[in-house]
């Protein structure tokens, strides 16, 4: 099981703030979001536009890879300050 | 030291903090941001900020430790706000004490190039046509990227 996060604008489209993930195996995190968006429509929105990503709360790429207990966070390009 | 606030701080005895602190150092730096009343569409009256706790506060740790393997540095405190708040008011405090000015200069600016690009925080800006997502700026980037030229 893992722990997925979505924050800002993309919580508020999917219409989520977490969901709890079904996992077992070796996947990226561009695999999982890719299994996501092939959910439905709500998801659609990870694939629409740029989304960053953190894995257990440092940023990270597409291909880093997710392992069970982690925490997946999605959302967009920060803009604090 | 970071701090994640929903209050406002006051900008006076942050610097007076940093300056009791400061044993042998000669410089203090600070940067304040705040709200704007407008934006490239108009009006803002308010702004909302989102943030991802536990994150948030393990960035900017993060950031400040890269600041401090950079320059040699004294004292060194980021606050920033969260929830909403009104246009005009303080949003984000980073104040910097060093031995040198050039230092306590170049970690204050690297300190909030590097917040905006990469601490996870998201505003809403409330217009007259209701609360709007801003998006992330080129400029911002492009003011981070200079920093791993």
């Amino acid at each position: 099981m893992i722990q997925i996060k979505f924050f800002a604008m993309l919580r508020e489209r999917i219409g989520l703030a977490t969901l709890n993930f079904e996992y077992a195996g070796e996947k990226t995190v561009a695999e999982i979001k890719q299994q996501l968006v092939s959910k439905g429509a709500q998801w659609q929105v990870l694939a629409e536009q740029e989304v960053l990503c953190a894995v257990n709360q440092t940023l990270c790429g597409p291909e880093s890879k997710v392992n069970d207990g982690d925490e997946i966070a999605f959302f967009p390009p920060v803009t604090g300050g | 030291m970071i701090s994640i606030q929903k209050q406002d701080f006051d900008h006076c005895s942050e610097y007076n903090q940093l300056r009791d602190n400061a044993d042998s150092d000669g410089a203090i730096v600070t940067f304040t941001g705040l709200v704007r009343d407008f934006n490239q569409d108009g009006s803002v009256s308010i702004i909302d900020i989102e943030h991802y706790p536990g994150m948030t506060e393990k960035s900017l740790m993060s950031i400040c430790s890269e600041a401090r393997n950079r320059w040699q540095l004294g004292q060194v405190k980021v606050i920033h706000r969260i929830g909403p708040i009104a246009a005009t008011e303080q949003i984000v405090f980073v104040g910097v004490s060093a031995k040198h000015r050039k230092d306590a200069f170049n970690a204050c600016e690297f300190i909030i190039d590097y917040l905006k690009t990469s601490a996870p925080f998201w505003k809403q800006e409330g217009t007259p046509t209701g609360m709007k997502w801003v998006k992330s700026n080129t400029s911002d980037t492009e003011a981070m990227t200079r920093w791993f030229g």
